[in-house]
């Protein structure tokens, strides 16, 4: 398969999940397991340009497939708007539950340049933070909205529309 | 002094400050995590490492009959299997717990609560492990379990704890406090007395992150090095010394980053022992990571009170007394975290924030066939129980009184003249404005308005419900005279070294689970000496680096550590001006201080920065007579009391009439926890608990069916918040400084999940008004809330 634009071969048990073959296998530890109902999502990850629960693939099932990850996010040494989002407008604190948060949210704003605060809350109501109370993460996607449009410090965090 | 927020930091433009000091500032260690690069405990992979997995009980009691390893320990990939037995042998199946009990790592005798663990087994990968322990074979007898905590102490229930010498019942240990004479007294001569049933239901912190360990033991110097999930490194490794027999200058506790902890990481669990023990036997390094169920039916829970409440007042609404009697189930051990004299932690802060003449408590705690816990779930020790109690009650009197909630507590406040005020249960509250932080809440709510659309709607059959709740905390555990876990006083240490070029290194003993330490701490110290936050390292959580201290939980960590860290900051600045009058050449009374330089008073041009003076220190040339080279202190800071954080919440809902659904519409929060470091990271730990809060108050209840099945084992039957749960939080504040603490801050970590429950709880009850409700027990689900509709509110448990 295709880690973050690297082509791997590997020899794996059918059984082994992918979130365990990235971490395990590959040293991709920045995909974090919380759960074991698929409940938690701190293991999304890109297949195929879609985001997916790790936990719930197994790494067979990837084989052939394009696989991002969190550590794929920041390209040539400049991070990704989303994740100078959630910097910005602290929408972490233990991090645990962020990749997957940042993973989610940025197939989000790929498809959607503006997305309303709704938009923004259903995106991630498939995983758990536990942390932050959620509304940090509303406005780091839409301070990741902004500045990727251009139209930044007009922005208020304040007014959640 | 109290300061009013007028415009809350929210507009991105000014997400880019970086104070010398205390402000909004960025956090330090947000780089690493949004790149994926936190260091978690199952992100530790050591060569050779092998993976343990426990092997744990089938039911809620049952005595252990026989147990067959051989199966198991012939797999391939298998390296270890440990039984109860074979600990025993080493006198390692026990070990103390945080309250003074013992706890067995693997069941020798019986099983006393489902999920116990009962074997282990070490193997090559995390999947053999788990394979082999469907090769143990173990046969039990099953035992009627004790689930029903108001049964626990019946004549004939089983004696679960059959361990302790001669133990004839489920009796755990009883606790009063308060004045029961006066109290009556006041009882006596009341208009009104209000009485309610309420419970406070088992919970679970449920950090993201589960609890792990890897240890590696090395068999040749004799050093055990133990990266594990805790909120307490220096505790814990004394606590290993202690159990284990390791001298304690051979065991280094590594925390690394924690994903969230709450209080579910403060205990040692058996799985750590295991993980120690497996390294012991196998001289290899052994992690374990538990899974989430392991993690909800084993570790940790919080809450499991039964409470009656009374509260006695005039018909006018002046509140005479309080009175409780309290049924505490705390499982099959008592893994209560809390000082040791305090076996019901600070829950004799269930006077609240009111002014009375009498109040008192009589607790009675149990054993049951249930995990054991116990742990202050984002809350000061068993604060967030009290606070309930009483806000839950106060409501129940206004109901009672047809008064509105608010004018009932604005008549009984504290007055901030009053304070250091203290109450009835003998707590010496601090510093508070209650009526200007009640206000400023209502202000932000448009209180008025929001009860005037209620009366519209309730006109119209609508159930819209205003919720109101105002919290006093205790935290910052505490004064060493009084308070010690297993006899390791509460104090905390800190050291800053400044290094030639200006740069800082703070060692801190308390432990980020999330919180941001890296950052506030470093601001802590910018504040005291000038040196911007970005030149300060902030090292916690290895105890090879750090200072001794108890660590963080009961939002301790800026009370006590943070008045540490400001304290040898100061040390350092005492140095730096005896240094700087040496190179001003005029006496230390004739500098001043501004922060990060000292000039001449009266000559601000003759001045010598910080950075000058480190240099300086460590430079060649002769320092002022009797001053050593070097610029770095350390201290142990002992807390003079407690600190008493205080906040008014309101919250409205709406329940759907049809369906018993309730929505947060709103929740406005105004927390005063006295001098504020980081605005930002002070909203997003409030915002935090305010989602534990509607959790609580809502969704979370670890249940039991009748056979001691625990029936909340994942994370589709424990229901925790999303997105979709929470409304937009509106936070503001008040500024009540702590007069007895170096910066005056008081915490804030667990404010929110105190404070939360009861608003949106009597928001609840307030919408069902109309169908003569006064009180309904969290979590309010759907049926819940329906079945108060129909005249019929039950108890959960
Ligand atoms: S680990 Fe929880 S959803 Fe994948
Ligand atoms: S930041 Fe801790 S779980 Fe989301």
């Amino acid at each position: 398969m295709t880690v973050n634009s690297d082509e791997v071969t590997r020899e794996v048990e059918g059984r082994l999940l992918l979130v365990h073959f990235l971490r395990d296998h590959l040293g991709l530890t920045g995909t974090h397991w919380g759960c074991d109902t698929s409940n938690c999502g701190a293991c999304v990850v890109w297949l195929d340009g879609e985001p997916v629960k790790s936990c719930t693939v197994l790494a067979a099932m990837a084989g052939g497939h394009e696989v991002r990850t969190v550590e794929g996010l920041e390209q040539g040494g400049e991070l990704d708007p989303i994740q100078q989002g959630f910097m910005q407008c602290h929408g972490l604190q233990c991090g645990f539950c962020t990749p997957g948060m940042l993973m989610t949210t940025r197939a989000l704003l790929d498809r959607n340049q503006n997305p309303t605060e709704a938009e923004i809350r259903e995106a991630i109501s498939g995983q758990i933070c536990r942390c932050t109370g959620y509304a940090t993460i509303v406005r780091s996607v839409q301070w990741a909205a902004a500045e990727q449009a251009g139209t930044r410090t007009t922005v208020d965090a304040g007014a959640q529309s | 002094m109290t300061a009013v927020s007028e415009t809350p930091v929210t507009a991105f433009e000014d997400n880019d400050q970086s104070p010398v000091g205390y402000g909004r500032m960025l956090r330090k260690e947000d780089p690493r995590f949004i790149r994926g690069k936190g260091r978690y405990i199952d992100d530790v992979q050591l060569p050779g490492m092998l993976h343990l997995a426990i092997l744990r009980a089938p039911m809620a009691h049952g005595r252990l009959v026989s147990i067959d390893t051989t199966k198991a320990a012939a797999h391939p990939k298998v390296k270890l299997v440990v039984t109860g037995a074979m600990l025993a042998e080493k006198g390692l199946a026990w070990m103390p717990t945080l309250s003074n009990d013992v706890q067995a790592v693997l069941v020798t005798d019986k099983v006393r609560f489902q999920g116990q663990e009962v074997a282990f087994v070490v193997a090559e990968d995390r999947y053999a492990a788990r394979d082999a322990l469907e090769l143990i074979d173990v046969e039990y007898d099953m035992l009627t379990p004790v689930i029903d905590v108001r049964k626990a102490l019946e004549a004939d229930a089983p004696v679960i704890r059959d361990d302790l010498e001669g133990k004839t019942d489920n009796h755990c240990f009883d606790w009063e406090t308060g004045d029961a004479a006066a109290t009556e007294a006041a009882f006596a001569q009341a208009d009104v007395v209000v009485r309610e049933d309420i419970v406070y239901p088992r919970v679970h912190p449920a950090p993201m992150e589960t609890c792990g360990a890897v240890a590696d033991y090395d068999g040749v110097d004799g050093k055990l090095t133990l990266y594990s999930t805790t909120q307490a490194p220096h505790a814990h490794r004394t606590l290993y010394a202690i159990v284990a027999g390791l001298p304690e200058h051979k065991i280094r506790v590594l925390a690394g980053d924690i994903g969230g902890g709450f209080g579910n990481k403060v205990p040692i669990y058996p799985g750590y022992v295991c993980a120690i023990v497996g390294s012991l036997l196998t001289g290899k390094p052994v992690k374990w990571v538990e899974d989430r169920s392991e993690n909800l039916t084993s570790t940790g829970f919080a809450r499991d009170y039964v409470m009656r409440g009374e509260i006695a007042a005039t018909r006018d609404g002046k509140i005479l007394a309080i009175r409780t009697n309290v049924l505490a189930d705390h499982g099959a051990f008592n893994g209560t975290a809390a000082p040791v004299k305090y076996p019901a932690g600070f829950f004799g802060v269930f006077t609240g924030s009111y002014d009375l003449q009498a109040a008192y408590c009589k607790m009675t705690a149990v054993y049951t066939n249930k995990a054991p816990g116990g742990v202050a779930y984002a809350c000061s020790f068993r604060i967030t129980e009290a606070v309930y109690l009483v806000e839950r009650i106060v409501d129940c009197l206004a109901h009672e009184l047809d008064m509105d909630p608010v004018q009932l507590r604005l008549k009984n406040f504290i007055r901030p003249e009053q304070f250091p005020y203290e109450t009835k249960t003998g707590w010496v509250y601090d510093s508070g404005e209650y009526e200007s932080t009640m206000r400023e809440a209502m202000r932000i709510a448009g209180y008025e308005e929001l009860r005037r659309e209620q009366a519209q709607k309730r006109e119209r059959g609508e159930l819209m419900g205003i919720g109101v709740a105002f919290f006093t905390e205790a935290v910052g555990a505490g004064p060493r005279k009084d308070m010690d876990i297993l006899g390791l006083g509460m104090a905390d240490g800190s050291e800053l070294r400044v290094h030639p070029t200006g740069k800082a290194v703070l060692r801190i003993s308390c432990m980020s689970q999330g919180q941001g330490h890296e950052t506030t701490f470093a601001q802590i110290v910018a504040e005291e000496i000038g040196i911007p936050p970005a030149d300060i390292q902030v090292v916690n959580g290895d105890t090879d680096q750090t200072p001794f201290g108890l660590g963080t939980y009961g939002s301790r960590s800026t009370p006590v550590s943070g008045a540490a860290a400001a304290l040898v900051a100061r040390k350092v600045r005492d140095k730096a001006r005896i240094i700087a009058s040496g190179m001003l050449e005029v006496s230390v009374a004739a500098l001043d201080w501004e922060k990060g330089a000292f000039h001449v008073k009266g000559d601000p041009s003759k001045s010598v920065t910080i950075q000058d003076i480190a240099m300086r220190a460590h430079g060649a040339g002769d320092l002022p007579e009797g001053i050593e080279g070097g610029l770095e202190a350390q201290i142990c800071y002992n807390p003079s009391n407690l600190t008493y954080p205080n906040g008014a919440y309101i919250c409205v809902v709406d329940v759907d009439a049809g369906t018993g659904r309730v929505k947060v519409r709103r929740f406005i929060a105004v927390d005063d926890c006295g001098t504020r470091i980081n605005p930002m990271i002070i909203e997003g730990q409030v915002h935090g608990g305010l989602t534990d809060g509607v959790g609580m108050a809502l969704m979370e209840i670890i249940a039991f069916d009748e056979d001691g099945n625990c029936t909340s084992g994942s994370l589709m039957d424990y229901l925790i918040p999303t997105a979709m749960e929470v409304p937009d939080w509106e936070t503001g504040f008040t500024v009540t400084p702590s007069p007895h603490h170096p910066i005056g801050a008081k915490g804030v970590g667990e404010s929110a999940t105190v404070g939360s429950p009861p608003a949106i709880v009597n928001a609840v009850v307030d919408a069902l008004k109309p169908f003569g409700i006064r009180h309904a027990d969290m979590p309010l689900t759907p049926s819940r809330v329906w079945d108060a509709m129909q005249g019929r509110p039950q108890p959960p448990i």
